[in-house]
């Protein structure tokens, strides 16, 4: 298990570099100059010839990336342009806020999702798996940004239970876990339900039935457990894509996380933020990817053999 | 004589297979209800994208002020926008660009990820490792990340917002390629197209992409109305099509300042945009099961 984790770790190195690489690139090549930015119309020549000077924006692209990558290995992701804070300093204090936000969501999602997914597959064709699987699907159709602002709308404006945006406890935290939960809960649904399908269909749920289990325990021990590996995927994937990926989401609730950092520092052509922040989301979204895979092992032991 | 004459017959009867493979898939397609409503809901869709110019009661960008935030009335069925345009106008006309996004985005993220997925996986060696390193590092990066970031370097617009969707959609493709190349490439009939002199491309064109058509087909279909999303987050944002261009993701944006006074600025684009996601997936659903072998009985 150990030779695997060290060598997916391994594998993980170019792929960083890939990461690093392309976004170094659109950032190089994006149009305007952030020096005009930071320094407003009133700057002289000589100012923004100075700030680029400070920046590290001069030199050809090999020099800035050759410098970038120097940095990079002394684990120097960088100045934030508008703070002066380092790039990581400003990780460390946004990461948490993202993950807060993804468990929350996923905590939701799962408990929603699994829930309907398996009475759906055990009630196949009934007016609840009916029911369920359309409003999956309207789930999965429905943009989270506007579901987001509908329950803004719903339960900040109108009825003035929950706070509209900020992130200053756990009650700011309700709005945007549904918005972003129910609709990975969908997913996970029709992924449970499909899976389950599959499996409550195998000989070995028939001996089950044929020894006198009842319905519940065939279902948990029986059934569930072999429907998980499919199901875990698609946890693990929307997990790793909300640590870094919940743009939208973060925007319109101002919760102060990884995602909305970077959507205004690309707005702002704060190139070391984005360029931080993008190959920080990766590594985070190829570890859980990762810890997804070392999960299967525990869940299939077919699995665990082929990890000796 | 005779030869030209036998090989006559195994075509016709080979186009004759092909057509009620079709025609089999079509028939499941037509026996599921969900797919058949989703087809119906996309060609609604489509209808107003085409005939928005006749269907639309006022012009999408004329401003008239005096009716501003004015709410869905029999003048004004959807109601009015901050600057008094007609939001049913532009929402027909949003259908254009919202399947143009969706169908040309699609188009190229196919092309290219099937051109890039048949190289790695019927070349296999350096080429197939090179490849799959370089999907492995655009899966890497969140969809929404990279999708901003290639709009940022390009710049906002319909073209750019295209290509960044399209980028960004490659390695699914790829990877579908790749893995049907693997398992097709083995198979007698390619050996027997090698045999007989078939060059690598004809080979590639002729016999394995008919073969790994359908889950391409699926995956297609499911993507198009994941790229309408996409289209609409990023306009959101403030960073793919930007005003006055009627575009539904756009429109939501200007309407989330009158939220509390105005709520249909943002209802209406909103069902929009999940009418037309909800008919793209109807429809993936029902062409996947209409396609899956397993299912034929």
């Amino acid at each position: 298990m150990l030779k695997y984790i060290g060598r997916r770790l391994l594998m993980m190195i170019p792929v960083m570099l890939g990461v690093i690489l392309i976004v170094f690139t659109l950032m190089y090549i994006t149009p305007g100059d952030p020096v005009d930015t930071l320094l407003g119309d009133d700057a002289t020549p000589e100012m923004a010839e100075q700030l680029r000077e400070e920046l590290g924006l001069n030199g050809t692209y090999i020099e800035r990336l050759g410098k970038y990558l120097v940095n990079l290995a002394h684990g120097d992701l960088g100045i934030c342009y508008s703070t002066k804070q380092p790039v990581m300093d400003r990780i460390i204090q946004t990461f948490p806020n993202s993950l807060k936000l993804a468990g929350c969501s996923v905590l939701l999602s799962v408990a929603i999702g699994l829930t309907l997914g398996i009475v759906s597959a055990v009630k196949q064709y009934s007016l609840f798996d009916n029911i369920a699987m359309t409003l999956a699907m309207i789930g999965n159709a429905m943009p989270n940004f506007w579901q987001g602002l509908l329950l803004m709308l719903l339960f900040a404006l109108h009825w003035k239970i929950l706070p509209a945006s900020g992130f200053d406890g756990w009650t700011y935290m309700i709005l945007p876990a549904i918005t972003i939960g129910t609709s990975s809960a969908a997913a996970v649904a029709r992924m449970t339900r499909s899976s389950m399908l599959e499996v409550i269909r195998q000989d070995y749920i028939t001996t089950a039935e044929a020894k006198g289990q009842t319905e519940l325990k065939i279902i948990i021990f029986h059934a569930l457990k072999n429907a998980l590996i499919p199901v875990i995927t698609t946890i693990g994937i929307q997990f790793g894509h909300l640590l870094g990926g919940a743009v939208l989401t973060e925007s319109i609730f101002a919760v102060p996380g990884v995602g909305k950092m970077m959507v205004d520092a690309i707005k702002a052509r704060n190139y070391p933020v984005v360029q931080g922040g993008v190959l920080m989301v990766a590594l985070t979204f190829s570890l859980v990817n990762l810890a997804v895979d070392i999960l299967y092992a525990f869940v299939d032991p077919r699995i665990r053999s082929q990890y000796k | 004589m005779e030869k030209t004459k036998d090989l006559t017959s195994s075509s016709e009867a080979g186009s004759i297979k092909k057509r009620s493979q079709v025609k089999e898939v079509w028939r499941r397609f037509c026996r599921n209800k969900q797919a058949m409503v989703g087809m119906c809901m996309l060609l609604l869709l489509i209808f107003a994208a085409i005939f928005a110019d006749i269907i639309a009661p006022y012009d999408p960008v004329e401003q008239d002020i005096i009716n501003r935030l004015k709410p869905p009335s029999s003048a004004h069925w959807f109601g009015t926008d901050e600057l008094g345009r007609d939001i049913f106008s532009r929402i027909l006309y949003g259908s254009r660009i919202s399947l143009t996004v969706g169908l040309i985005a699609v188009g190229l993220s196919s092309i290219v990820g099937c051109a890039l997925g048949a190289i790695a996986g019927y070349y296999g060696g350096v080429l197939d490792n090179i490849i799959m390193r370089c999907t492995d590092v655009l899966m890497a990066i969140p969809s929404i990340l990279l999708n901003i970031s290639i709009v940022a370097a390009l710049g906002t617009g319909l073209q750019n917002v295209m290509i960044a969707i399209g980028i960004s959609s490659v390695p699914a493709y790829c990877r579908i390629m790749r893995a049907s190349l693997l398992s097709l490439k083995e198979q007698e009939f390619v050996d027997a197209s090698r045999a007989a002199g078939a060059s690598d491309v004809h080979i590639i064109i002729h016999h394995i992409l008919p073969n790994s058509l359908a889950p391409l087909i699926v995956q297609a279909t499911l993507k198009i109305g994941g790229a309408i999303l996409s289209c609409a987050s990023m306009s959101f944002i403030g960073l793919g099509i930007v005003p006055p261009t009627p575009e539904w993701g756009a429109m939501l944006s200007t309407g989330r300042d009158f939220l509390r006074d105005a709520p249909h600025l943002t209802a209406f684009p909103g069902m929009a945009i999940m009418f037309a996601v909800f008919a793209m997936n109807l429809m993936g659903d029902g062409l996947r099961d209409a396609l899956d072998p397993k299912l034929k009985n």
